[in-house]
């Protein structure tokens, strides 16, 4: 079991209190869902005979009644474009789409509205800062620095980026178990590096890296520090001020939202000096036929008519998470996780990616059978109706390190049970059984 | 637990355990290669032609991948043998979902038809009906 001295952060979550899951899964409609049958046709059908068993939540989560109500509601009521009516519908749109920034900027501990620009994913955020920022500024001689845990949305933005400027990538490297090689990251921040991109929670390995000792060495070093919270603000408090990133980006989807959401926290001093990433309407102040000057932020950086709907959802999802509190939620996962990799961990054939138990970890597993390619594993879970992610997940140059083309992920959330996790393992048994 | 585990029927696994053809073939007239990045299936197949330069006399593979991508390799090379390239340019994907003789799920049908694709397309070349390729891939 867990010892505590070694723990400080699972310590201080395990005094939250527990989560009474049954009562959570009763505000997700999803959830009592069968599957089974006809794939061509959405939704449930008649030959759907099997209970779900949601365990993709890395990939995306399922969402509460209330964030789908709060989408009903914004185009049964007052659907209206923004910051550009002054009729009734369009001013009740206007302030909950920008009280939705606040409300934002505050779940991850930004400054203000001014520092919260809405995108349409985390990848779309991470795009933003690459072209406006890092097309201008980057050159021969520059460095930015990875990790070998980056998810492509990452890797591929400043891989391209770099090749149209001249800069070098660096990727700092992992250790067996997927944590990052501190000393490595040292000798890789240097003088040269102009940017530090780093996953905050790695989507593969579970992996939480430490962003404040990272962005210590990069503002020693003037560089900015930009991290991916993909897979870290839905399920741990995460405050920026306190992580002391220039940039932090996360996506609605994984914490309850709808989908086309995603969020950019800058800091307001940097997000004031860079030029836009997208041209058009409301992102202007002044236009003639010869020049233009750009709203104020972040309305600078939300080019033509911005995700209205999915911005008051979201804002609604961060209440939601709040009130379930964001330690009870990170503890419950972790939980799980702990549990399933105990199951796992009794057999042989099976591999585990990423930090053994008890370490600060995020609330997924992922894994391979000997015997059984994850594709294959995969869709032998899905003759449980249990869902599971199989493949690279995004992220093939971290696989080609761990030695694998693939891997299994099960990825945990707040209303999943340990009923869920005894079907998994029971699946991936017969999965062995069928090709033993 | 419902119908989906037909995917992997006793004959598929036993093809993907055991598979036919499998080798290096010396005497090849040709052969191409191939991957399907979903599940980073890889496969080469070796094509040897009859003297008449048009019946396959003999098929063989190798490859590393998924049940599906590796039993439909194994069916498949068997199949061919005695087809002349015109009908192994004819035929699709749902020929080849026969031989497996089982429901595929619509996101594996490009582990299903990797093996055919590269057969396939490796004729093409051999023929000059196609340009050289390094790989083919089964990603649309």
């Amino acid at each position: 079991m867990l010892t505590l001295e070694t723990l400080p952060t699972v310590m201080s979550t395990q005094r939250a209190e527990s989560l009474d899951v049954e009562r959570v899964r009763e505000d997700f409609p999803i959830l009592d869902r069968q599957v089974g049958g006809d794939v061509s046709n959405p939704g449930a059908g008649p030959d759907d005979t099997t209970p779900l068993v949601y365990l993709d939540n890395g990939a995306t989560s399922q969402t509460p009644e209330r964030v789908i109500d709060a989408i009903s509601k914004y185009y049964r009521e007052y659907n209206a474009n923004v910051h550009r009516g002054v009729h009734h519908l369009s001013q009740e749109a206007s302030i909950a789409y920008e009280a939705a920034h606040d409300r934002l900027a505050e779940f991850v501990g930004a400054g203000g509205r001014e520092e919260m620009v809405f995108t349409k994913n985390t990848t779309e955020a991470m795009n933003l800062i690459a072209y406006s920022w890092g097309l201008e500024e980057l050159g021969p001689g520059d460095d930015v620095v990875l990790t070998e845990m980056e998810h492509h949305a990452s890797l591929v933005t400043w891989q391209q980026i770099a090749k149209r400027t001249g800069a070098e990538v660096k990727y700092i490297a992992i250790d067996d178990d997927g944590r990052l090689d501190m000393d490595h990251a040292r000798e890789l921040i240097g003088e040269d590096t102009e940017m530090v991109s780093v996953v905050h929670v790695s989507n593969v390995l579970g992996t939480v890296n430490p962003i404040a000792d990272l962005a210590d060495l990069a503002h020693e070093h003037d560089s900015y520090i930009f991290a991916d919270g993909a897979q870290a603000v839905p399920n741990r408090p995460v405050d920026v001020e306190e992580l002391d990133v220039d940039f932090y980006a996360f996506s609605g989807h994984k914490m309850c939202g709808p989908t086309g959401i995603g969020c950019l926290y800058g800091r307001k001093s940097i997000l004031e000096e860079i030029q836009p990433f997208l041209y058009g309407g409301d992102m202007i102040r002044k236009v003639t036929f010869e020049e233009s000057t750009w709203n104020e932020l972040p309305w600078k950086f939300e080019a033509g008519t911005p995700l209205i709907a999915q911005g008051v959802a979201l804002a609604e999802a961060a209440d939601y998470l709040e009130e379930i509190g964001m330690e009870r939620i990170q503890r419950h996962e972790t939980e799980l996780a702990d549990y399933a990799m105990e199951q796992l961990e009794g057999f042989d054939d099976i591999e585990i990616y990423g930090p053994p138990r008890g370490e600060d970890r995020s609330g997924l597993v992922s894994f391979n059978l000997d015997s059984v390619h994850a594709h294959d594993l995969a869709s032998i879970m899905n003759d449980y109706a249990v869902a599971i992610r199989a493949g690279d997940h995004c992220t093939q140059p971290l696989h080609e390190t761990l030695g694998t083309a693939a891997s299994a992920r099960a990825s945990f959330y707040l209303y999943n049970t340990r009923e869920e996790v005894d079907t998994l393992v029971e699946a991936i048994d017969s999965a062995r059984q069928l090709f033993a | 637990m419902s119908m989906g585990s037909d995917m992997y029927r006793q004959q598929i696994l036993d093809h993907y355990k055991n598979p036919r053809n499998y080798g290096e073939l010396d005497d090849a007239t040709f052969s191409h290669v191939g991957e399907n990045p979903l599940c980073g299936d890889a496969i080469r197949v070796d094509v040897k032609l009859a003297d008449d330069g048009e019946t396959i006399e003999h098929v063989s593979f190798e490859g590393d991948g998924c049940a599906i991508s590796q039993a439909s390799a194994s069916m498949f090379s068997g199949e061919l043998r005695g087809k002349t390239l015109e009908e192994l340019d004819a035929m699709d994907r749902d020929d080849v979902i026969d031989l497996l003789g089982v429901d595929i799920s619509p996101v594996r049908v490009k582990c299903a038809v990797l093996a055919e694709k590269v057969a396939q397309d490796g004729a093409a070349i051999y023929q000059g009906e196609k340009e050289d390729m390094d790989m083919t891939t089964t990603e649309e």
